[in-house]
């Protein structure tokens, strides 16, 4: 096929947007997301002319052909484009100043390529109610584009269906049912909406503020905890691409100049929740306990079992993720390990997820939760060029030390590897030699065997809430344990992880992932030395009776918040009724 | 239900049940028995076959009691006439029938005496028909002032004129309206006797799926809800596309305004439309069928029920069709009120319990539809049109058709013409024909000024081209389409700028909200055509946007009609550019003077006191709400034009008739 007079090949199926793509030809788009079942083509940004048809094409849905000659910059192509980016600009906030998108915005980025530079149109605007209702999430409609990256994010590809379209035509939006807040919606916080949404209108709740105000408070001291996704990202903005321990060694020296006390690895915490795992795992196997038994780092799975799928709460693990066992195990030792009594300790989480965020309002322990995102404004808050930092400073005991297998919870997959490789010695056999390659990669799906001591276990690693289906449905009954990560990817690419990531960044941060694990000098939990230390000197033994007061978790049935949202429908219609249905 | 008595078994002797109807149910019903030979049973079932036809021993009074006649008061007619009945004890049935399609003409009721003669009587209404019924009854004087024609050989009234040679039907064909008006259409009986499904027993029975398909296409049928596309194309597609379950499809979504075809079709003849699905289903090889109906139509809705349960209960739906191994059956599902819903995808996606939002084609639905499964949308009136194909034969269709065209269409005629209401034509029709000799033109003193054809899809065609032919192609050159079927008259008392406001406001509305040409698009366009109707007020920021919106409103038509999803953005923009193109004169007078020509756009109307009549009684005054006039009592009253709303409460106040409108 052509494309602007140059001869492209391709492979049948692909579309025109894929295959300029490819080539360099940039045709923009706000509402195509990989991996999407199929396109929406609601925005009509990528419209092509193709010699033969009358109509502009959309590029997205059009599948290349032999000899086709498609054309994606003429004059008609360049102002259908303006003039819809036109409407859409007339149609948002002109606060761009004090937007969270001001610089990483696609719409003001297709304003500049397309050379809107007023507004033309003067007439109606969106006048809908900022949704502040979720500790994790947030919304403002207002800056809704209407492309549905979200929409599509939230059904097709999480399963999960918390907010849609409502409303139809210039008043429709995107939101839960009913006009209610998203916190009776069914949402996880998974926040991949969040992640995907090209403007300001999807967001975490921004947490830099009151992060600021508790390290300038002199009688508060503020401590953090880095998840193992975060320096993974962040190795691959650099250059050099450096290593994730010598990534979190650069992080802990730039949150130090900003005034933090203390930096501990949450992934210290990984090699504890494997521990505290793996004894549950193992004494549900061997104690006829319920099984399957499902992971429980993931907070937005677990979100989804007490909302959707209350059935499930006797298969979870009762461990509590690694971010709230390490903020109970800070909030207990800390202070008397450093001598703190008296003063107040905050405990900052660097976190690649949105769902932490409630997670840590939930269960306590945790003060403050910042996404990798968040990081990025207060490393600019406090003048660090990050990536030019090379200062580094070794992680505060003793939550320092973490192995390889802790380092994997970052990945898809790496919760169920690191468990295997302790069960297995826990269960009195040898450990498993090399990776364990069936749970690596990014399949939606993957069931697998490990042999253990004689028996045989049936595992299975979801990759993502939308891929929960073939484990919930048909297999549940003859497997053991079961690996949920809520995003694709796993915390890789986690709802809290930068904007406009694609899949291919999700993959390379997993490589990082693996090269760490492959690098460590200890790659199994149960050879922590300092988590053997703190079994010893605090702990006792996996599941005492401290283990289970710090470290283990109750759930609830909250299937009821989400039929409540249902019923909130009354006071939802009249409130937007006395709203007068968002026209000015 | 009951089946009805055609369907009931003559004698013991006789295998037919309702239940398991034999393959030669029709045969047997029209020449029956065939499973034993009885001179007393055939001349019993004769009898049978002719009390339906009648539709009753004796005087039989029909009450056309469609929507459109219920509107007129067809139903208190029909109750006075009951009552009337009874209270005489006069022995005479009353069948409520549906619409004929007169609508200016509503109520329509038919008398039946006791010989077959049918006379038509019309301008009924709650209030005479007690004289109608008295005239008839007691005076014995069939030729009252209602009476409009007869139908058939009606012996002894043969100097009355025929209903289908008055001027209002005269130049119909009648093919899909054909039993409108004249058959109970809650009886699977009254369909037997007048035809019905004798198409789809062929076709079940002797026909296979590719001659079916052949036949349609060979007929040159093109779908009547607008676009046009072959309808035997579209089946083939889908009859080639292999997979284990297919869906048929009757779209009953008719929302463009001023159109209600496929609503009198369904309450006056749903059976057609099954019969038509039936066909269509076995042709491509569906076995589920749905209709989607707009919950507007309640009686279109139960019509269509009764009609599908009592043919199931005959056999003519479910399994084992006619003893030809095709099963079939039909859910009627409801839309809820969104335009949008009659686009296929949308349908689609409004039936599988999703937000009815169109997708990108392709995939077409004959190939990945409904469940991702090869699924064929037909109109109602499509459907319809498919019964008459096969009893006939394609060449019939065709030749229905002036020139290349083929078959007939139903218009709904409306707006500014002496006669409104439903009319059948042979596609290919100048549309002069349809509006003055049909229409019978534009009221006394006025003249027509355009049509509008295809709802808020079509255009404006003015009058110096209202003898294009109705032919998909011609009225698309002329920036109108076919549309499914509304057709408005205007006269030089309407506005064309106000027109094309009101279809834009309807589309505002009515756009789905996905794609963001069409969303964001229409409501400025709408915005544009308002501020042409307002004045400015001598503001200048407000004068220039004026003009600017001008130039703005070609540019937004163009994107939108370039890039919109589906059907209803691509054309939504043609009531605008169609009335720019031949009207630029009202927008100018609209932008550059703040005149509405014809005087409608309340904003810009201007009124002006006769001041060597008024008399200062102060009566307009005392009524105007903005306080736009000023003057002494017993002195010449004066409009300040800048605080006029243009409301004309004044000129019905006036009582010296000093006020008028200043154009």
């Amino acid at each position: 096929m052509i494309i602007n007079n140059r001869e492209l090949d391709f492979t049948p199926g692909e579309t025109v947007l894929q295959i300029a793509r490819r080539a360099g030809i940039k045709i923009p788009h706000l509402c195509s997301l990989e991996w999407a079942p199929s396109p929406s083509a609601s925005c009509r940004l990528c419209v092509v002319e193709v010699d033969g048809s009358p109509k502009l094409q959309t590029s997205c849905t059009l599948q290349a052909t032999d000899g086709m000659v498609v054309r994606t910059h003429t004059p008609r192509v360049l102002k259908a484009r303006r003039t819809i980016v036109e409407l859409m600009v007339a149609n948002h906030p002109q606060d761009c100043l004090g937007c969270h998108r001001a610089g990483s915005c696609e719409l003001a980025d297709l304003a500049r390529e397309l050379g809107v530079r007023s507004r033309q149109y003067v007439g109606m605007k969106k006048d809908q109610h900022l949704d502040i209702s979720s500790p994790a999430i947030w919304r403002d409609p207002n800056k809704c584009v209407l492309c549905g990256r979200c929409v599509t994010m939230c059904h097709d590809i999480q399963g999960v269906g918390a907010i849609d379209f409502i409303g139809r035509g210039f008043r429709t939006q995107v939101g839960p049912g009913f006009y209610a807040g998203i916190n009776v919606s069914g949402c996880t916080y998974c926040g991949q909406c969040a992640r995907v949404c090209p403007t300001g209108a999807l967001m975490e709740h921004m947490q830099v503020d009151d992060v600021v105000a508790a390290l300038g408070d002199p009688d508060t001291v503020v401590v953090a905890q880095i998840a193992p996704a975060v320096p993974a990202t962040l190795a691959l903005e650099r250059s050099k691409s450096p290593s994730v321990q010598v990534m979190l060694e650069h992080m802990s020296a730039a949150l130090e100049h900003i005034g933090f006390a203390a930096v501990f690895d949450t992934a210290f915490c990984a090699d504890v929740t494997i521990m505290e795992e793996a004894s549950e795992f193992i004494q549900r196997l061997q104690g006829g306990g319920t099984l399957p038994m499902f992971t429980s780092c993931s907070p937005a799975w677990i979100n989804y079992v007490e909302l959707h799928r209350p059935d499930l709460i006797p298969h979870l693990s009762t461990c509590k993720s690694p971010q709230q066992m390490a903020g109970a195990l800070i909030k207990e030792i800390y202070p008397k390990y450093a001598g703190l009594e008296g003063k107040r300790l905050v405990l900052v989480s660097i976190m690649p997820c949105t769902a932490k965020k409630y997670e840590a309002e939930d269960l306590g322990d945790v003060d403050h939760v910042l996404t990798t995102r968040e990081l990025d404004t207060l490393w600019d808050r406090f003048g660090i060029d990050f990536k030019a930092f090379e200062e580094r400073r070794p992680l505060d005991p003793p939550f320092a030390e973490a192995t390889g297998a802790a380092r994997l919870f970052a990945s898809t997959g790496g919760v169920m590897e690191a468990a295997v490789r302790t069960a297995a010695v826990l269960a009195g056999a040898e450990e498993p030699a090399g990776p364990l390659t069936e749970a690596r990669g990014l399949d939606g799906i993957k069931f697998f065997n490990v042999d253990v001591a004689g028996t045989t276990l049936n595992l299975a690693v979801v990759n993502g809430l939308g891929r929960l289906r073939p484990v919930l449905d048909e297999s549940m009954s003859r497997l053991h344990f079961i690996e949920v990560m809520s995003c694709p990817g796993g915390c890789a690419g986690g709802g809290g992880q930068p904007y406009h990531g694609d899949i291919m960044d999700v993959r390379k941060r997993m490589d990082r992932i693996y090269q760490a694990d492959a690098q460590a000098e200890v790659r199994s939990s149960h050879e922590n030395k300092s988590v053997a230390a703190l079994y010893e000197e605090y702990l006792g033994q996996p599941l005492s009776e401290v283990s289970h007061r710090l470290l283990h978790r109750h759930y609830t049935d909250r299937s009821a918040t989400v039929r409540r949202g249902e019923d909130a429908v009354t006071s939802g219609v009249a409130a937007h009724a006395a709203a007068g249905s968002g026209s000015r | 239900m009951s089946a009805g008595i055609l369907l009931e078994p003559c004698c013991s002797r006789c295998t037919h049940s309702p239940s398991r109807p034999c393959a030669d149910l029709l045969a047997c019903i029209q020449n029956g028995p065939l499973c034993h030979d009885d001179p007393d049973c055939r001349a019993a079932r004769e009898a049978r076959l002719e009390q339906v036809l009648r539709g009753g021993a004796g005087t039989v009074i029909f009450v056309g009691a469609a929507t459109c006649g219920r509107a007129n008061g067809a139903l208190h007619v029909m109750d006075k006439i009951k009552s009337y009945l009874e209270a005489r004890s006069l022995p005479a049935s009353v069948v409520e029938v549906g619409c004929v399609g007169y609508c200016q003409r509503e109520v329509f009721v038919d008398l039946q005496n006791g010989n077959g003669v049918r006379l038509s009587y019309c301008d009924l209404d709650p209030e005479n028909v007690g004289e109608f019924l008295e005239a008839v009854f007691e005076k014995n004087d069939l030729r009252n002032r209602f009476l409009y024609g007869r139908y058939g050989e009606a012996a002894g009234f043969e100097d009355i004129p025929l209903v289908a040679d008055t001027p209002f039907f005269a130049r119909q064909t009648r093919v899909v309206l054909d039993n409108c008006g004249l058959i109970d259409p809650s009886s699977l009986d009254g369909a037997l006797a007048a035809g019905g499904f004798a198409a789809a027993a062929r076709a079940l029975t002797s026909m296979t799926r590719e001659e079916v398909c052949e036949t349609v296409t060979a007929s040159g049928l093109r779908g009547r809800g607008g676009a046009g596309f072959p309808t035997g194309q579209k089946w083939k597609v889908a009859l080639n596309t292999p997979a284990a379950q297919k869906y048929l499809i009757c779209n009953a979504d008719e929302g463009d305004p001023g159109a209600f075809m496929d609503r009198a079709v369904l309450e006056s003849d749903p059976f057609r439309v099954v019969e038509g699905m039936l066909i269509a289903a076995y042709a491509i090889g569906a076995t589920k069928g749905y209709v989607y109906c707009r919950a507007e139509y309640p009686l279109a809705i139960v019509r269509l029920q009764e009609a599908i349960t009592q043919c199931r209960t005959a056999g003519l739906l479910g399994g084992n069709i006619l003893g030809s191994l095709t099963d079939f059956d039909i859910i009627i599902k409801q839309g809820a009120g969104a335009f949008v819903c009659g686009e296929e995808t949308a349908i689609l996606a409004s039936i599988e319990g999703g937000r009815g939002m169109p997708r990108s084609r392709p995939p077409y639905p004959a190939v990945a539809g409904l469940h991702g499964m090869p699924t064929v949308l037909n109109n109602v009136e499509t459907l319809a049109n498919v019964p008459g194909i096969l009893r006939n034969g394609p060449e019939w269709f065709r030749e229905l058709g002036i020139g290349e065209a083929a078959g007939t269409k139903v218009f709904a005629l409306s707006g500014r013409v002496q006669n409104t209401g439903l009319v059948e034509v042979p596609v290919g029709i100048p549309l002069r024909e349809i509006v003055s000799t049909i229409g019978g033109g534009a009221p006394e003193g006025h003249r027509i000024k355009a049509v509008q054809i295809g709802g808020p899809s079509g255009g404006c065609i003015p009058e110096e081209f209202l003898d294009v032919p109705t032919d998909y192609g011609k009225l698309q050159e002329l920036g109108a389409m076919m549309g499914s079927g509304g057709m408005v008259v205007m006269d030089e008392r309407s506005c064309m700028v106000d027109v094309a406001k009101y279809f834009m406001e309807f589309i505002r509305n009515e756009s789905c909200g996905k794609c963001a040409p069409c969303r964001e698009g229409t409501t400025r366009m709408f915005e544009i055509l308002t501020a042409l109707t307002e004045r400015t007020g001598g503001d200048e920021i407000r004068r220039l946007e004026r003009f600017r919106g001008l130039l703005h409103l070609e540019e937004l038509a163009q994107t939108i009609k370039d890039t919109s999803l589906c059907g209803l953005g691509q054309s939504a923009a043609n009531p605008v550019l169609s009335t720019l193109r031949y009207f630029r004169d009202e927008y100018e007078a609209h932008v550059m003077e703040e005149r509405c020509p014809a005087g409608v756009c309340q904003g810009l109307r201007t009124y002006a006191i006769d001041t060597s009549t008024c008399i200062g009684c102060m009566a307009c005054k005392k009524v105007c709400p903005s306080g736009a006039i000023v003057g002494e009592r017993k002195n010449a009253h004066y409009i300040i034009v800048d605080r006029c709303l243009g409301c004309g409460a004044c000129v019905d106040a006036c009582p010296k008739h000093s006020i008028s409108l200043v154009a």
